[in-house]
């Protein structure tokens, strides 16, 4: 019987994460983004139905109102650039439902940080210059490439244009046919699949790659690209194949906004999913004007696990979910 | 039979996997920060031993399979079937040459072997981890060798076939771990 009542983390590596925070800070001092907090118990949530919540109940009565713990703090940051605030970064938890596994844990820390007026690209840049000064040394090249050529080269797909057949074939040739029942004709889900068995293992001698330019399906909270209707302005960040973050040239537009939320709703009533009432809060911020800025989130968990070479997140979170 | 959802995969779990009963021996959750969560399992069939990969949707669930393991000695064989008797309750089962597979060269009667029952029918046997069988036959050995140094093929009581040191000979009781099918020691009476 282990001692459960341990941390599951050398204490060694709690140092390091102090470290880790200490440094994020002075990176974003020096460069004048003004640190924040919003909450994480929030009177809305997110409507992708691909993210589990937890809800709970503030109980005063007569009132009894449902609250959710957030699952990023996306919505309330975008209400603070809304306001005036310029650029802002956080460090704060995440939650996430269900989610559990060597490089999950249901609850997570977050960094995520807004830059008004920055290009995805200068974004990405900036990203590049965290990584290195956390991990204390040059990187070397970063290598940013589109989602569509990487997909391309590994697979020899063409992960915009949807084909069942062609993908089917694909997944026969390279023992995954597993997809072919799971998929169907679902499009983002065969992306998923393919992109997390086949493509994201390649990247995995690269210290840091940017992949941009997710199909418009994966926009997310990401812009449609103004050239191409069927990219979207978002990348993620792979730092040795291990997905670390997530960044999108921000929606502002307030109709599209509400648009992919019911659009969402309309997928989670499919799939026997709860309907998520919309946040009106932050679709009223929209509303009254977002800046034209970049966002990005890293889990700073993955992040300390790639800086120590740990192989789990229990080498990095002192109580884990089976410990909290 | 109770229905195991992904969330509920882990090490060891039984489930029915196109009609055969499997294991479970691995379960890796995988997750795009945003898109399809599924589970990618590695599974043994229990019928033949197979290691295969599945891949789940996060959340499917799949029919458990009612798999155990018991304690039985063997009994005896009948020239089809082998018998085992679970020694406290003295139920009796009887294993075609399927579940006893490559098995039977290591079945010496009385000797307590794990028996895997699905849906209370024997599946597998497994031996005891150290058997001691006599040697039935090998060749003469070298008068005063002792050093066990190169070994020479023994064919024991039950079949098994086991590279033994020089100096053992015929009618000798040796020790044998039977997960690396190798001699351990001479069984002083």
């Amino acid at each position: 019987m282990p001692e459960t009542w341990k941390p599951t983390a050398d204490i060694q590596l709690l140092r390091l994460r102090a470290q880790l925070l200490t440094t994020i800070r002075a990176f974003f001092a020096e460069k004048l983004v003004l640190e924040v907090e919003t909450p994480l118990l929030c009177s809305a949530t997110g409507t992708d139905p691909q993210l589990d919540f937890f809800a709970s109940f503030y109980h005063c009565e007569p009132e009894n109102k449902e609250m959710f713990l957030q699952t990023s703090p996306e919505f309330a940051m975008k209400r603070l650039l809304a306001a005036g605030s310029g650029s802002i970064y956080q460090v704060c938890k995440a939650f996430r439902n269900a989610e559990i596994g060597r490089f999950h844990n249901p609850e997570f820390s977050i960094l995520e940080w807004y830059r008004v007026g920055f290009t995805l690209d200068q974004l990405m840049d900036e990203v590049a210059e965290l990584v290195a000064k956390v991990k204390g040394r040059p990187l070397g090249r970063v290598n940013k490439i589109s989602y569509k050529e990487v997909f391309e080269q590994v697979t020899g797909l063409n992960p915009l244009v949807f084909s069942q057949k062609t993908y089917a074939e694909y997944a026969i040739k390279n023992e995954i046919k597993d997809a072919i029942l799971l998929c169907g004709d679902d499009h983002s889900m065969w992306l998923d699949f393919i992109f997390s068995y086949k493509v994201q293992p390649s990247l995995e001698n690269q210290k840091l790659c940017m992949v941009y330019g997710y199909p418009a399906i994966q926009s997310s909270l990401a812009r449609i690209n103004n050239s191409n209707p069927l990219v979207s302005d978002r990348f993620e960040v792979f730092i040795d194949g291990i997905e670390i973050g997530n960044g999108f040239f921000e929606l502002s537009d307030a109709v599209e906004q509400e648009q992919r939320f019911d659009l969402e709703n309309q997928d989670r009533q499919r799939k026997g999913l709860r309907v998520i009432e919309k946040d009106e809060k932050f679709l009223a911020a929209l509303r009254s004007g977002l800046p034209d800025c970049s966002g990005v989130a890293i889990g700073l968990d993955r992040l300390l696990m790639s800086i120590s070479k740990t192989k789990s997140l229990d080498d990095v979170i002192a109580f884990p979910f089976e410990r909290a | 039979m109770a229905r195991y959802s992904t969330n509920e995969f882990k090490a060891g779990l039984k489930i029915m996997l196109d009609q055969d009963p499997c294991a479970i021996i691995e379960n890796e959750f995988i997750k795009p920060g945003k898109g399809q969560a599924f589970s990618r399992v590695k599974i043994r069939n229990l019928k033949n031993g197979r290691v295969i990969e599945r891949t789940f949707k996060s959340g499917e669930s799949v029919e458990g399979a009612d798999v155990m393991d018991i304690d039985v000695q063997y009994l005896y064989n009948d020239g089809e079937f082998w018998h085992f008797m679970e020694p406290e309750s003295f139920d009796q089962y009887q294993a075609d040459s399927n579940a006893v597979a490559d098995v039977v060269k290591w079945l010496k009667e009385q000797d307590i072997c794990t028996m895997t029952l699905w849906n209370d029918s024997p599946l597998s046997v497994a031996p005891p981890n150290f058997v001691e069988l006599a040697v039935a036959e090998t060749d003469p050995g070298l008068k005063g060798d002792t050093s066990g140094g190169g070994g020479k093929p023994a064919t024991m009581e039950s079949g098994a076939v086991v590279r033994v040191p020089l100096f053992i000979q015929i009618g000798e009781m040796i020790r044998i771990d039977t997960r690396t099918g190798e001699y351990v020691s001479r069984v002083k009476d």
